[in-house]
């Protein structure tokens, strides 16, 4: 409780600057049509000129010549594309507010080594200022997630429109966070000419803490096979969910021999993992795909890893996992864009070797699958929750993507936010609109 | 700490003298003689050798005379002095002792500093007591001759190696005082120096000092720089500097040999340029990478001190090892050994050194590794002897087998390259120091072994000599002794049933050798004593030296700039027909369909349709978009260095100093469609240092990267990163925007006193680099860019250029522009912003997408810049963002890219659109360059296609088999038993301004802070 009291108002000392009057939409119940549009179903598939008939925030229906009912909401979508709502899997959204130098502003990392029942949705801060400025991009859900230490604690899948994280939450603790150790020697920063040689081998080490992670899933297995103890321990308690596959294990390394340790540790516990971050996944596509493994690629505008790489590796690893049949999703983890251009970064995929639906299923249904949201959203299909974007263009070129409407489980959701306030108070100041 | 300078100048000529009188005078020294004197000439005569007097002159069965220390006569057909010693040196050879101009012999080690404290407060002066320099890495007055100590267990390597004499200085700091030469004699201090005062020394490496400034490469340029103006100025005894014992010194040892410690073949030529300004032709320090580069370093026409110290195979062998290898490093480990061999050819004077070996003693087989490679004995000789010493004026005493020369030899068993050759001595001032005396005498051969027991009772054997450390024993049976000759010592052991099992019972025997006849005594097989002796029967013929060297196989081209991607020859101008593009000229004509591009001679001829122009290249533009070439005002690559924070005002430094033409993100840039880009300063502090514009010449050195005939610019920066948010304890002025408006001020109040002071009394005001460049600014010579946030710091910039009679050109960053368009309009400055940066620091809270919309819809000239060698590969799409955010027209958004930046750096006569007479700086897109699917096919600067789709997808195939035939030679020589070093990962220093959150790849290091310690 006291920690609480200790965040709001810490909150209440930033907060001074607009965007207060943003609301999170009011619930609809009601039928909801929209007519016409060019629709992206996210698995692949583009009907042209077609329907969704939405009721109390699920799609009913999604065909040609749909009637709307008399008392149902219509949005007009002739000529324009819709798509499932954009979904950002792995982020500190709402954990971080600045970046950099403020401390007071940051709750993503804490202390601490083995930390799985650290939860991050406990501080997840739906008034942060960053919220907005996704939803006006077309990003409507988020896995929000803890970093820090080797196990860092679980993430939640939140929507991204709620006035406080209990409404946000959208799946609680989908995935516990595992950081990888590096199997390569870095040299200490600034110090270029001095010895490359560590004092230790750094793959020993490694292979040390990889042990020590592998440890602690076989005791917390045998802990869990015990109904009762004597004592309670939280950690392996956190991480009940991954033995029984309700849970995923979302292992962040981009090394090959990281990628390697991860498919060891699904063969041995027989996790659901997806690897994050995973920039040299292109080296051993089909080897995830024998495995089962998913790929959450962090960003794709990236430099390549190595001088001799091709120079446009980064752009065009997608295309080498979507080719090996690997599932992956892709992310914006960009610190200082701050993750709204995650549907851009699906067009330099799709620049580089994926189709326009395949770079929009990487950020929409593959991504739900990953998380474990698949059955209520990632596609416009029947049964799943009315989560949409409607973008006057093609979403993924920013010569074309502007967004118009937004809808979360039904509901429309406002596209302003701190940044589109500033715009309308200067233009007022200028004369300009 | 620094260990010790001191003591003025002015005994050098009387302590040569008295150095004169030690040699040829009587052996007079006011050192008292504890017990009975016990002089002697110590006279040597050494007979029938094969004297190799200097590289060009061998003289065939001749005497070398020696005497006190000193050669007096070295001729064939010579007598030997009544008193000498004889040494009969059949089939030997005598040569001069090496010498060794890069040496610390006898040095004190210099204490490293404890690691830099990132967040550590600021130095801002220097910790060296006493009436001396205001910058610690400046210590001229640093004395080798008072620190030298002699260190036979550092000499005894050395001379092993064939060295006998050395110049030594204290390899710490930028200025770094004087070198002595030194004997590596195991004789008193006193009589090993030859040279007191025989060079002075310098480098870019600011060492041991702890002081904050220099934090750069490019500071460490912008500090020697300024030491020689005021060395200068210092001549005029300035009252206020009172007396400065480093200046004093500087200026003392200009009239010495000057020697700069270059490393590799970019700081070869960094400090080679500082001297050119300053009239002085350095002695450099070479690498072992100048063959990268040997055109330009030819040029320098600098004598080179070149090492041998090439680089171990890697272990490759697992594939995710090999994989972070670079290509460059893999050449370069298969070229390096071409290096000496490259200097040599080129014609550049030369002397090599054993610096930087791990092991001194790898000298001479990493020598005829070189060989292999290209140098030829010769020119080795000549640059381990007469070359050196008559660098630092000592070939008077040593370098040559000359009558009155110190008697510094080697008596070697033949060539003194050859690999089976052995040094048997080595005499430094007369005195014998043993290498190898086992092989003075050739024992190889058969011996008649006599062991004889007590009760008189002898056993013969035939005892076959295989080398100093081998022999067997045959009787009835071969057996394999166990055998060593030190050269006197004999020991041999036979007997037992040796073989693979362990012997048992053995007969040890250990005695003298005298001559031919060798005898002694020990113990037989039973345990009792015997007396042996041994009679020389018959030699075994010598196996002949292979003189010829191994050829190394197939060697790699040497690349431009030395990356995978670079090329083996540059490619040059040529006319080019672009046919049929729609072609965004930028200009009023606006977006021409089916257009054709004719470009001459780099430039853009004519734009039209229907062209023609025979012996043009024509290239089809169908179906593509050709735009001008993006220029990027804002970014941080091709640089060794960034930022120089150590101070809050920094305009002496220069980016155009530290240019790295070989940053494959130029590469990847043009891949990008970016033809020029502007190098800044970082934002460490407020007055940051000179910029550099350039254009993407990839290939080119790095005075041919610039921007020629431009006005020049300088970095300032406002805000957090100035007033030094992220440290903890931040002891540099300014902590506060308040304190930066008044940097400002006070920089500008400074430079205006200065300016009017510089033209009343020229030759009396100290002319100050820093004040330099503000008075540029002044004067309207030199151009602002500003990194800037937040409203009020921006109004603040723009109310002291007012007070000062300047308009700021560009404000940088600028993401708050929007709040303050009109202020920024009326002062007449442009503005350079990122399209969607935000909430990556508290002064950007406000930054808004809008931001180049608002200021671009209120009429100011608006760019969009990288910051980022990332973000700087698709600004086309950064540009279009403005499509969304606000509303922007194309056109308009894509000149925020090509016209509008040209425009702020002051070029757009030259670049930033598709006109006629303008710089053929184009791209061929596939697409309409705004779009996220758009990618340039190619990308021409100067009319040369410098980035092209085609070849780039032949070179990932050339670099892939490159590679891969690499790792395999390296893997065959881990196979061949030669040692491997483990893989080491290529790292890639990416330089940044310590501006944000950076993203660190796998193999990149980010160096942005203000207080990192790159220096090169």
């Amino acid at each position: 409780m006291k920690k609480y009291i200790l965040l709001f108002s810490l909150f209440a000392a930033t907060i001074a600057r607009a965007q207060d009057d943003v609301y999170p939409a009011k619930d609809y119940k009601g039928k909801l049509f929209i007519t016409g549009g060019t629709i992206h179903v996210g698995n692949g598939q583009v009907l042209q000129q077609s329907d969704i008939e939405i009721d109390n925030g699920k799609i009913v229906r999604v065909g040609t010549g749909l009637m709307p009912s008399g008392d149902a909401k219509v949005v007009d979508a002739k000529g324009k594309q819709v798509y499932p709502g954009l979904i950002l899997p792995v982020s500190d959204l709402g954990l971080k507010e600045i970046a950099g130098s403020v401390r007071g502003s940051n709750d993503f990392e804490e202390l601490g080594d083995f930390n799985p029942s650290i939860r991050s949705i406990v501080a997840y801060n739906t008034d942060s200022k960053i919220i907005n400025t996704l939803k006006a991009n077309g990003i409507l859900l988020a896995g929000i997630t803890p970093e820090g230490g080797t196990i860092s604690g679980s993430s939640t899948v939140v929507q991204l429109d709620a006035w406080n994280w209990e409404d946000a939450a959208y799946k609680m603790d989908n995935a516990i966070h595992v950081h990888l150790p590096g199997f390569i020697v870095r040299p200490r920063r600034g110090g270029m000419r001095m010895a490359l040689q560590p004092a230790n081998d750094p793959v020993k080490e490694a292979l040390e803490k990889v042990e020590e992670i592998k440890v602690f899933f076989r005791e917390a297995k045998s802990y869990l096979a015990e109904t009762t103890h004597k004592e309670t321990n939280l950690k392996f308690e956190a991480v009940k969910g991954l033995f029984s596959r309700q849970q995923k294990l979302f292992v962040h390394g981009d090394q090959v021999k990281q990628m390697l340790v991860a498919i060891d540790i699904a063969k041995e516990f027989g996790f659901d993992v997806t690897i994050v971050g995973a920039s040299e996944s292109w080296l051993i596509a089909t080897l995830l795909k024998e495995n089962n493994i998913s790929v959450i690629l962090q960003e794709e505008h990236r430099l390549p890893t190595t001088e001799d790489d091709d120079v446009d590796q980064p752009y065009k690893t997608p295309a080498v996992l979507q080719k090996a049949g690997v599932l992956f999703a892709l992310n914006d983890s960009h610190e200082e864009t701050r993750y709204r251009n995650l549907m851009f970064n699906a067009g330099v995929a799709a620049a580089y070797g994926l189709t326009k639906e395949q770079a929009i299923q990487a950020i929409t249904l593959n991504s739900a699958r990953i998380l474990g949201i698949d059955n209520r959203t990632g596609s416009l299909e029947a049964g799943k929750d009315a989560n949409l974007v409607i973008s006057s263009g093609d979403i993924l070129d920013m010569r074309t993507s502007i967004i118009e409407h937004a809808f979360i489980q039904g509901r429309e959701v406002s596209l302003e936010n701190k940044q589109t306030q500033l715009y309308h108070r200067y233009m007022t100041k200028y004369g300009l609109q | 700490m620094r260990i010790s300078r001191h003591h003025p100048r002015g005994r050098i000529v009387l302590f040569s003298s008295l150095l004169l009188l030690a040699i040829t005078g009587r052996s007079q020294t006011t050192f008292p003689v504890n017990g009975v004197a016990d002089p002697r000439q110590h006279c040597y005569a050494f007979t029938h050798a094969t004297l190799v007097k200097d590289a060009h002159t061998t003289l065939a069965d001749a005497t070398l005379v020696i005497r006190d220390g000193l050669i007096t006569a070295a001729a064939a057909g010579l007598t030997p002095p009544a008193d000498a010693v004889v040494i009969d040196c059949r089939g030997k050879y005598i040569y001069p002792s090496f010498i060794d101009l890069y040496s610390d012999y006898g040095m004190p080690t210099p204490e490293r500093a404890a690691r830099m404290d990132f967040r550590a407060p600021a130095q801002m002066a220097s910790n060296t007591k006493g009436a001396y320099n205001w910058n610690q890495a400046v210590h001229p007055e640093t004395d080798a001759s008072h620190l030298f100590t002699a260190d036979d267990a550092k000499a005894k390597p050395l001379r092993e190696t064939g060295f006998g004499t050395v110049l030594s200085h204290l390899k710490d700091g930028i200025a770094r005082g004087t070198g002595v030469v030194v004997t590596l004699a195991d004789a008193s201090d006193n009589l090993v120096i030859v040279k007191q005062h025989a060079s002075a020394h310098y480098s870019l490496s600011k060492g041991t000092s702890t002081q904050s400034y220099p934090g750069s490469l490019m500071g460490s340029i912008a500090l020697l720089r300024q030491t020689y103006l005021d060395a200068q100025w210092y001549k005029t005894q300035p009252v206020h500097e009172g007396t400065n014992l480093s200046l004093q010194a500087f200026n003392e040892e200009q009239t010495l040999p000057q020697v700069f410690e270059g490393n590799d073949k970019c700081g070869d030529l960094h400090g080679d340029r500082i001297g050119d300004e300053f009239g002085v032709q350095y002695i450099i320090k070479a690498g072992e990478n100048e063959y990268q580069r040997i055109k330009e370093i030819a040029a320098m026409k600098a004598t080179l001190i070149v090492p041998v110290n090439f680089p171990q195979a890697m272990d490759v062998e697992d594939p995710n090892d090999a994989r972070f290898v670079s290509l460059a490093d893999m050449k370069h480990w298969e070229l390096a050994p071409t290096n000496p061999g490259a200097i040599e050819k080129a014609g550049i004077p030369f002397c090599l050194t054993a610096a930087d070996l791990r092991d001194t003693k790898q000298f001479l087989s990493s020598l005829r590794k070189a060989f292999e490679y290209g140098l030829t004995e010769t020119a080795a000789l000549e640059a381990l002897t007469k070359t050196p010493a008559t660098l630092v004026g000592v070939y008077d005493k040593v370098g040559s087998l000359d009558a009155g020369k110190l008697a510094n030899f080697l008596i070697t068993t033949g060539p003194v390259f050859n690999e089976k050759t052995a040094i048997i001595e080595n005499w430094i001032q007369g005195k014998p120091y043993a290498v190898k005396e086992d092989s003075w005498k050739e024992i190889r051969g058969q011996y008649k072994l006599v062991v004889t027991a007590a009760d008189g009772a002898s056993a013969t054997y035939m005892l076959d000599v295989r080398s100093a450390a081998a022999a067997n024993v045959i009787a009835k049976d071969t057996m394999t002794g166990k055998f060593s000759y030190d050269g006197k010592m004999i020991a041999l052991s036979f007997g037992g049933r040796g073989g693979n099992r362990r012997p048992v019972a053995a007969t040890h025997l250990s005695g003298f050798a005298t001559g031919d006849t060798w005898n002694g005594n020990g113990t037989d097989s039973a345990g009792h004593l015997v007396v042996w002796n041994a009679a020389f029967l018959q030699a075994t013929p010598p196996i002949p030296d292979t003189a010829a060297h191994r050829r190394p196989g197939r060697l790699g081209k040497v690349l431009y700039p030395f990356d995978g991607y670079g090329w083996d020859s540059l490619p040059t101008q040529q006319d080019l027909l672009i046919k049929n593009a729609t072609v965004w000229t930028n200009e009023s004509a606006g977006r021409l369909e089916n257009t054709d591009v004719l470009v001459h001679a780099g430039k853009i001829a004519r734009i039209g349709r229907n062209l023609s122009a025979p012996g043009a290249r024509t290239i089809d533009g169908t179906g593509k978009q050709l735009t001008p070439g993006i220029i990027d005002e804002h970014s941080h690559i091709a640089a060794f260095s960034i930022n120089e924070g150590a101070q809050s005002v920094t305009s002496e430094v220069r980016i155009a100093d530290n240019l790295n033409p070989e940053d494959v993100n130029i590469y990847r840039q043009l891949a990008g469609g970016v033809t020029s880009s502007h190098i800044l300063h970082g934002s460490a502090n407020t007055i940051g240092g000179q910029t550099q514009l350039i254009k993407l010449r990839w290939g080119v050195d790095d005075e041919g990267l610039k921007f020629r005939n431009w006005d020049p610019f300088i970095k300032f920066a406002l805000g957090e990163n100035v007033k030094r948010t992220t440290s903890q304890n931040n002891n540099r002025f300014p902590d506060t925007r308040m304190g930066v408006e008044e940097v400002l001020t006070d920089a500008f109040t400074r430079a205006r006193d200065y300016q009017r002071q510089r033209k009343l009394a020229p030759n009396a005001t100290r002319r100050d680099l820093e004040l330099d460049a503000l008075v540029e600014i002044l004067e309207h010579k030199r151009f602002i860019t500003c990194h800037s946030y937040v409203q009020s710091e921006i109004t603040a910039l723009i109310r002291v250029a007012d007070k000062f009679g300047f308009t700021v050109n560009t404000f940088t960053h600028i993401l708050e522009g929007y709040k303050v368009a009109d202020k920024m309009k009326e002062h007449g400055s442009n503005a350079s912003t990122f399209s969607d940066w935000w909430a990556y620091k508290m002064e950007v809270q406000d930054a808004i997408a809008y931001n180049a919309a608002i200021m671009q819809k209120y009429g100011l000239n608006v760019c969009i810049n990288s910051d980022d060698p990332e973000q700087a590969r698709h600004l086309n799409q950064e540009a279009a963002k403005s499509v969304k955010y606000g509303g922007m027209s194309e056109d308009d958004a894509f000149k925020m890219v090509t016209l509008n930046p040209a425009k702020a750096l002051h070029v757009a006569d030259r670049v930033g659109s598709i006109k006629e007479g303008k710089d053929a700086d184009l791209v061929l897109w596939s697409d309409n360059p705004l779009s996220v699917y758009a990618k340039p096919e190619k990308t021409i600067v100067d009319g040369i296609v410098y980035f092209d789709l085609e070849r780039d997808t032949q070179l990932r195939i050339d670099i892939a088999n490159e590679r891969n035939r690499l790792i395999q030679k390296m893997i065959a020589e881990k196979k061949s038993g030669a040692p491997v070093s483990p893989a080491a990962p290529s790292f890639h220093i990416e330089l940044s301004c310590g501006e944000h959150g950076h993203h660190e790849g796998m193999l990149t290091i980010d160096e942005g802070g203000d207080d990192d310690q790159n220096a090169h």
